[in-house]
């Protein structure tokens, strides 16, 4: 009797091993080199910096046949969207929702202006400028009833094997981070500084094209940008580096 | 437009050594890429890069294809005078920047 409970707490555990324990969570910018740290670490040698710049003249612009700015309603982003990036994405309406989506739904109905392209430079900029305004605070996605299901099908997403090289992402960033994937380092996954500046991007982007990458990378066929499938994957994702602090806009290799 | 940003420190002592960075917003299009259809994308980039002090010339750099874009030039200079720092990027089709920066030698 002992023995068969002794034996289901060594199933029980090497069941849940795939998971990282909250401690030992590193954000990508742990796996990163010097220069590149260091890229990031200054405001004024971050990339990301012009992004910025358009953002807030994006932020402070009025558009759409309501001839209205963010600013308009949003008054100073530093104040109004302070920690708005870290409650994202989320559910509203029964359906999932990121901050993208966000942005473009407020732009289609209170500014009547037509919705930016996914991975347009107008959006991840505007993306990137809101982001900013929460850099530094913990992630804050909740598990509650609205988000569960929606965060329970973004894990199985996570953890389901895909694409021609049968792998899932839970295979490389849960069982493998920290060794070396043709010699670059494996990270745990966080999304924890998007939209980034990827240097192999030369470039802006946002959480979806990453993960487009990465499903590419596999051989899977990618979602769509803002499909649901993908943004429970985020919203799982930002749950699961729930409590870690937002680097955006993030350096990354 | 063209964005740049420099980063000087505001004050230094005489002859001291100081650390000046600049970052240029643009795409470097290296000219050797090709769209879907085989057509060659023109090259676009930066070719060029001065700073002067006082109107001297203490840095110049050459760029080319296969540079980064949005590219980052951290180089240094001695402290020689309060003054002002002009800097001039050049490039393809017309392109220009300037940026002014001051500092205060004591």
């Amino acid at each position: 009797m002992r023995a068969a409970a002794f034996f289901f707490a060594v199933v029980c555990v090497w069941l849940q091993a795939a998971e990282i324990p909250l401690a030992e969570r590193r954000s990508g910018y742990e796996f990163m080199g010097r220069e590149t740290r260091a890229m990031q670490d200054d405001d004024t040698t971050n990339p990301a910096l012009f992004s910025l710049l358009d953002g807030e003249q994006l932020w402070n612009r009025p558009d759409g046949t309501a001839a209205r700015a963010c600013a308009g309603c949003h008054g100073d982003a530093a104040q109004s969207m302070k920690g708005i990036a870290a409650r994202y994405p989320t559910v509203a309406g029964g359906k999932p929702i990121n901050l993208e989506q966000r942005i473009n739904a407020c732009r289609v109905e209170q500014q009547r202006a037509p919705a930016f392209a996914y991975e347009s430079k107008e959006l991840v900029a505007l993306t990137a400028y809101v982001g900013r305004q929460s850099r530094g605070m913990p992630i804050a996605i909740e598990a509650n009833d609205a988000t569960r299901p929606r965060l329970e099908a973004g894990r199985a997403l996570y953890e389901r094997r895909q694409g021609q090289l049968n792998l899932s992402c839970s295979q490389c960033h849960d069982d493998n981070w920290g060794k070396l994937l043709a010699g670059s380092p494996i990270p745990q996954g966080h999304p924890t500084g998007y939209p980034i500046y990827r240097l192999e991007w030369q470039g802006m982007g946002s959480l979806e094209r990453r993960l487009r990458n990465c499903m590419i990378g596999v051989r899977a066929e990618p979602y769509a940008y803002g499909s649901p499938e993908m943004v429970q994957l985020e919203l799982y994702l930002m749950w699961r580096a729930r409590g870690m602090k937002l680097e955006t806009p993030a350096v990354r290799p | 437009m063209a964005r740049v940003a420099v980063t000087v420190p505001p004050s230094a002592k005489r002859g001291e050594i100081i650390e000046i960075k600049t970052l240029a917003q643009h795409e470097m299009e290296t000219g050797f890429r090709r769209t879907q259809t085989g057509e060659l994308v023109p090259r676009d980039i930066i070719t060029g890069f001065v700073c002067r002090y006082n109107g001297v010339e203490v840095f110049r750099a050459e760029l080319h294809q296969a540079m980064a874009a949005n590219p980052l030039i951290a180089f240094t200079t001695v402290a020689a005078e309060s003054g002002t720092l002009e800097f001039t990027w050049t490039g393809d089709h017309g392109y220009l920047a300037n940026q002014k920066a001051e500092i205060k030698v004591v």
